[in-house]
C-alpha cells in the first residue's frame, strides 16, 4: 500500500515532462529566513525531472518488493518508514535549487542511509558498514557545504537556478581550483569514487531492498547528479575534464575487475555499480553534447538494469538460501520469472539492441570517436570496463539459471508475485524504450543534457544497424571481449584474486586503521587533559585567563599609563581601606571559615563603592551576591568536610598567589587601557532616550535586562536553572558515596523527602573529584553573577 | 546557630525579606530593583529559615521542590515573549495594558511577567543549591 506514495510521485511528476520539455523549468520557492534573502526553493528542470522520476519510478517497486522480501519482519514498518524517509531526501536533494537545502537533504540522505545499512543493527558488520559509509559521506558532505558557501560568496546567489541565469561560472576565479575539489570531494565520497569506493561493497550489509535503492538509483548516484548539476558553475575547464575522466576512468576499471573477482551475486553487482559510477563521472568529466547524452541515458539504464538485478540477487537469496555463484545452477525451471527478468535485465547490462544499454553504449563511444590519444586511451578504457559489465552481467545471468541443479540450503521455489513484478516491469521498461526513441529524446533527453551543459542540446539516438558505421564494430568488439572474459570466469578470478591479495592490504583496512587511530588519539587526549584534579584545571584556566588578559594589552598598546589618583572624599576613601583590609584579611586568615567572611567583607566594601559611585542596582545585586556567596561557600565547606585551615605547601601557595597576582594585574591593565579611550555613550544615549518612551520603565538597568534585552536574559535565566539542576545532580552522586569516614546518621526520609525521589544515579567510583569540582560550581556562579549585571548597569 | 532568638525572630526575618523580595521585584522597572535582586534576596530568605529551622522545615514550607520553582520560572519567561505572538508582534516584544482601577494606576506589561519569571528561576536555582548543600548526607 505504502507503494502508492512514489508512485503518486511518479505520476505527479510524470505530468511535468511536456512542461519542462517545452523549456519551462517549474520554480517553487518558500520564504525561509526572509530576512537573510533565504528561500527553500526547489526547481524542476530536465536533469531534475530525470533524476526525480527515476528516484520515484524505482522506489515505487522497490517498496512492494519491500513489504514481500521481510514479510513477518518485527521492525517491518520501521524498515519502510526508513525506506519512505530515505526516498523523501533523495527527492528533495535532486529539486532542492538553493544550495543550503541541496546541503541539507544531502546529510538527510546520509543519515537514512545510514539507519537503512545498519537495519540489522545486531550485526556487528552492518554496524561497521553504515558508519563507514556515513563517515565517508558526511565527510564529503562537510565540502559540500564549504563549497556551497564559497560559491555563493564569489557568485552571489544561493540559488542554483538564479546562478546559472546570471551565467555564472567559477572557471577564471583565483580559488576554482580550491572550490572544484570541494564539490569534487562531496561527489566522489557520495559516488564511491576510487579511492573512497570501498564503503560501498560493505554497505551491502544491508537487507537487498536497501541495496538496489541506494545503488542503483539514488544515493551513489546523489555524487553524478551534484556533477552534473555543477556543470555550467563548474565545469568545461581542462581541470574538471583531466580530475573526472581519470579518477571516472581509474573507478570503472576497478569497479569491473573487483566484480569479476566476487563469487556472491550481490557483492558483484555492488563493484560493478562502482564501475558504473566510475563510468558515469567519466562521460560528465567529458562533457560533450553527445557524452552528456550518453550519460542520461546510462543512467536512466543503469538504474532500471541494476535495481532489477539487485532484486533478483534478493530474490535468489530469499528462495535458495545462498548467494554463491559456485553454489547456484539450473534455477531455470525452478523459478521462471526471475529468469525472464533476470534476461531482459541483463542485456540491457551488456547493450543488446534494443535496450537502452544499447543505445548509451553507441552514444559512449561516439562522444569519443576520433579524437587525439586522449580520446583513444578513453575509447579503449570504456571498451574494457563495458566488456568486463558485459561479463558480469552474463555470468549472473546464466551461472545461477543454466546447468545442473545446484545444491541449496533452501529448496527454490518461485518468488511471491510482489517480488518478481519489480524486476520484471523494470526489465521490460528497459527494453521497450528502446522503440520509443524519438519520444525519448524530445522529452527526457533532450530537457535533460540541455540543463547539464546549460545550452540546449538536441538528442537522436540512432536505431539503425549500419554495418560501415565503425561504432557497431566497437560495440562488437565490446560483446566479444566480454564472452572471453565470461568464458574464462574461472581463471580470471582466481588470477585477480591472487592480485588483489598480494599488497597485503586494502583500502577498507586502512579505514579500520585510520578510525582505531582516531579513536585512541581522542581517549589519549581527553585522559590527557580530563584527568579528574580539580586543582590543575584551575590553574590551567587562570594561567589561560592571566595571558589573554595580559598579552594583547602588551601587544598592541603596550604598558597604559598610570591615572593620577582622584582625590577621595574622607567616606569614599573609608570604603577603600575597608576593601583593602578584607583582601589583606584573606591572605592571612588562619582559618577558611576567616577567609571566606574577610572575602565577603570586601564584597561589602565594592558594595558600597558602586553605590557612592551612582550604580544602586549593581550595588544591591552586588550585595546580595556577597551574603549567598558566603553562605554558599561556607555550606561547601562543611559539605566537603574540608580541613579548617589552609594545607597548601609553601610551593603550593607560591605558584598560586602568583597566578591570582597575574590575573589582578591582567585585570587592572585592561581596565586601565579600556578606561584610557574617550568614553562613547551611543548605547547610553540610546537606552536614556528609549527606556522611559519605548519600554515604559525608568529603571534602565532593569528595562535592559527585562526588555531591549530579554531574549540574553531568557539564556541566562535557562542557564541558572541548568546549572542548579547540575549542582543537585552532583550532590545527590555524592550522597550515595559519602567521602566521609565517619558516615553521617541517616535520618530516616520523610514525607517531603519522599515527595521528590533522588534519581537512581549509579554509584559512581570516581564520585570524589566529581563532587569536588560540584561543589566549586556554585561559587563560580554567583561570583560570575556579580560583574554580569554589572556589565549591564555601567 | 541554634539560639532561641535567633530561632524565634528568624521565620519573622524570612517573612519581611520575602514581601521585600517581592516589592522589589515589582518595583524594578522604574526604582532600583528587579526580579533578579529580588530573587537573589527570597534565596538568602530560604537560607536563613533553612539555618535557623531545619532543611526540612524549609522545605515543607515552599511545599514544591526549589527547582520546580525555577523551571516555572523559565517557562513563565518565554510565554510571556510568546504573548506578543498571539499579536503579531517578534517574540519578546513588551506588551502594555494600563488599568484604572478607582483611584489608582496599575500597569501590566509582558516584561513584568518576565520578571517574575527571572525572580522564580534566581530564587528556584539558588534555592535548590542552598538547601541541596545543607542536606548533607541526606537524600533530598
Amino acid at each position: 500500500m505504502l507503494a502508492l506514495v512514489p508512485a503518486t510521485i511518479f505520476v505527479y511528476l510524470l505530468g511535468l515532462i511536456g512542461v519542462v520539455a517545452d523549456g519551462e523549468p517549474v520554480r517553487i520557492a518558500f520564504a525561509w529566513i526572509p530576512s537573510l534573502g533565504l528561500d527553500l526553493s526547489f526547481f524542476i528542470d530536465g536533469l531534475a525531472l530525470t533524476f526525480a522520476l527515476t528516484i520515484s519510478g524505482v522506489g515505487t517497486f522497490i517498496l512492494i518488493y519491500a513489504g514481500s522480501y521481510l514479510k513477518g519482519h518485527p521492525h517491518l514498518g520501521r524498515f519502510l518508514a526508513y525506506l519512505l524517509a530515505f526516498m523523501g531526501a533523495m527527492l528533495g536533494l535532486v529539486l532542492a535549487d538553493n544550495m543550503l537545502a541541496l546541503f541539507g537533504f544531502w546529510e538527510l540522505t546520509s543519515i537514512t542511509s545510514f539507519l537503512l545499512i545498519s537495519f540489522d543493527h545486531r550485526r556487528q558488520a552492518a554496524r561497521r558498514a553504515a558508519i563507514q559509509a556515513l563517515v565517508i559521506t558526511n565527510l564529503g558532505g562537510l565540502a559540500l557545504l564549504l563549497g556551497a558557501i564559497a560559491t555563493q560568496r564569489l557568485l552571489g546567489h544561493w540559488d542554483l537556478s538564479a546562478i546559472r541565469a546570471a551565467g555564472g561560472t567559477l572557471g577564471e576565479s583565483s580559488v576554482y581550483l580550491l572550490v572544484l575539489w570541494l564539490f569534487l570531494a562531496a561527489a566522489f565520497s557520495k559516488s564511491a569514487q576510487f579511492p573512497l569506493h570501498f564503503w560501498l561493497p560493505n554497505a551491502m550489509e544491508a537487507p537487498t531492498p536497501v541495496s538496489a535503492f541506494l545503488h542503483s538509483a539514488t544515493m551513489v548516484q546523489a555524487g553524478v547528479y551534484l556533477l552534473a548539476r555543477m556543470t555550467p558553475i563548474l565545469g568545461e575547464t581542462p581541470a574538471w575534464t583531466g580530475i573526472l575522466c581519470t579518477v571516472g576512468g581509474v573507478t570503472l576499471l576497478w569497479g569491473a575487475f573487483a566484480a569479476l573477482r566476487q563469487t556472491d551475486i550481490k557483492l558483484m553487482l555492488a563493484q560493478t555499480t562502482i564501475a558504473s559510477l566510475g563510468l558515469l563521472v567519466f562521460l560528465i568529466g567529458i562533457g560533450s553534447e553527445t557524452a552528456l547524452i550518453a550519460m542520461v541515458v546510462y543512467f536512466i539504464a543503469h538504474a532500471a538494469y541494476k535495481a532489477a538485478l539487485f532484486m533478483i540477487a534478493g530474490i535468489i537469496d530469499h528462495e535458495t538460501g545462498t548467494r554463491d555463484l559456485t553454489a547456484l545452477g539450473g534455477l531455470r525451471d525452478k523459478l521462471p520469472l526471475t529468469f525472464i527478468a533476470t534476461i531482459l535485465a541483463a542485456i540491457s547490462m551488456i547493450g543488446l539492441p534494443p535496450t537502452l544499454g544499447y543505445f548509451s553504449k553507441e552514444e559512449m563511444y561516439l562522444a569519443l570517436f576520433g579524437g587525439q590519444w586522449q580520446g583513444i586511451l578513453g575509447l579503449a578504457v570504456l571498451i574494457l570496463g563495458n566488456a568486463l559489465l558485459a561479463a558480469a552481467a552474463l555470468i549472473i545471468a546464466i551461472r545461477p539459471f543454466m546447468g545442473r541443479l545446484g545444491v541449496t540450503p533452501k529448496t527454490p521455489h518461485e518468488a511471491p508475485l510482489a517480488m518478481v513484478v519489480g524486476p520484471l516491469a523494470l526489465g521490460v521498461g528497459a527494453v521497450l524504450f528502446g522503440f520509443f526513441t524519438p519520444w525519448f529524446d524530445e522529452m527526457v533527453l533532450s530537457p535533460t543534457s540541455s540543463a547539464i551543459a546549460g545550452m540546449a542540446i538536441a538528442a537522436h539516438l540512432h536505431t539503425g544497424i549500419d554495418p560501415l558505421n565503425p561504432i557497431l564494430w566497437l560495440s562488437l568488439l565490446t560483446w566479444a571481449l566480454g564472452g572471453l572474459a565470461y568464458w574464462k570466469w574461472d581463471q580470471l578470478r582466481t588470477g585477480l584474486r591472487r592480485a588483489a591479495a598480494a599488497p597485503g592490504l586494502s583500502f577498507d583496512h586502512g579505514f579500520d586503521v585510520f578510525m582505531f587511530g582516531l579513536i585512541r588519539m581522542a581517549g589519549a587526549l581527553t585522559r590527557l587533559w580530563h584527568h579528574g584534579r580539580l586543582e590543575l584545571y584551575m590553574l590551567v584556566i587562570f594561567v589561560l585567563l592571566a595571558l589573554a588578559l595580559i598579552l594583547p594589552v602588551l601587544g598592541l598598546s603596550g604598558l597604559p599609563a598610570w591615572p593620577e589618583l582622584p582625590a577621595l572624599h574622607f567616606h569614599e576613601a573609608v570604603v577603600v581601606v575597608l576593601a583593602l583590609a578584607g583582601l589583606v584579611s584573606v591572605l592571612f586568615a588562619r582559618t577558611r571559615l576567616f577567609a571566606i567572611l574577610a572575602l565577603g567583607a570586601q564584597g561589602l566594601a565594592v558594595a558600597l563603592i558602586f553605590m557612592l559611585f551612582g550604580a544602586p542596582d549593581l550595588s544591591f545585586t552586588q550585595l546580595m551576591v556577597e551574603i549567598l556567596s558566603v553562605v554558599i561557600l561556607a555550606l561547601v565547606m562543611t559539605r566537603l568536610n574540608l580541613d579548617v585551615r589552609d594545607s597548601r605547601s609553601l610551593e603550593e601557595a607560591i605558584r598560586d598567589g602568583a597566578v591570582a597576582l597575574l590575573c589582578g594585574v591582567g585585570f587592572v591593565m585592561v581596565l586601565l587601557v579600556v578606561l584610557g579611550q574617550p568614553f562613547n555613550g551611543r548605547l547610553s544615549e540610546f537606552f536614556t532616550r528609549y527606556s522611559t518612551e519605548i519600554a515604559h520603565g525608568r529603571n534602565i538597568v532593569n528595562v535592559i535586562l527585562v526588555d531591549f534585552r530579554g531574549l540574553d536574559t531568557l539564556g541566562e535565566m535557562s542557564v541558572i536553572m541548568v546549572a542548579g539542576i547540575a549542582i543537585l545532580a552532583l550532590l545527590r552522586s555524592q550522597v550515595r558515596k559519602p567521602l566521609d569516614p565517619t558516615p553521617v546518621r541517616r535520618r530516616s526520609p520523610r514525607k517531603s523527602a519522599a515527595k521528590s525521589v533522588a534519581g537512581d544515579v549509579a554509584p559512581k567510583a570516581k564520585a570524589a573529584p566529581k563532587a569536588r569540582a560540584g561543589a566549586q560550581t556554585p561559587r563560580r556562579r554567583t561570583r560570575k553573577a556579580g560583574p554580569e549585571t554589572g556589565g549591564a548597569g555601567a | 546557630m541554634n539560639t532561641l532568638i535567633f530561632r524565634t525572630i528568624a521565620p519573622l526575618i524570612v517573612a519581611v525579606m520575602v514581601v521585600f523580595s517581592i516589592f522589589i521585584t515589582l518595583r524594578g522597572h522604574n526604582e532600583p530593583g528587579g526580579g533578579f535582586i529580588g530573587g537573589l534576596i527570597a534565596a538568602a530568605a530560604l537560607a536563613i529559615l533553612s539555618i535557623a529551622t531545619s532543611v526540612q522545615q524549609a522545605r515543607r514550607s515552599l511545599h514544591i521542590h526549589p527547582l520546580v520553582f525555577a523551571g516555572f520560572g523559565v517557562f513563565m519567561a518565554g510565554v510571556s515573549g510568546m504573548v506578543s505572538m498571539a499579536a503579531h508582534a517578534p517574540f519578546l516584544t513588551g506588551l502594555w495594558l494600563e488599568l484604572e482601577l478607582g483611584e489608582a494606576h496599575v500597569a501590566l506589561s509582558t516584561p513584568l511577567f518576565f520578571d517574575l519569571g527571572v525572580y522564580l528561576a534566581v530564587f528556584g536555582a539558588l534555592g535548590a543549591v542552598i538547601l541541596g548543600l545543607e542536606t548533607d548526607g541526606e537524600i533530598d
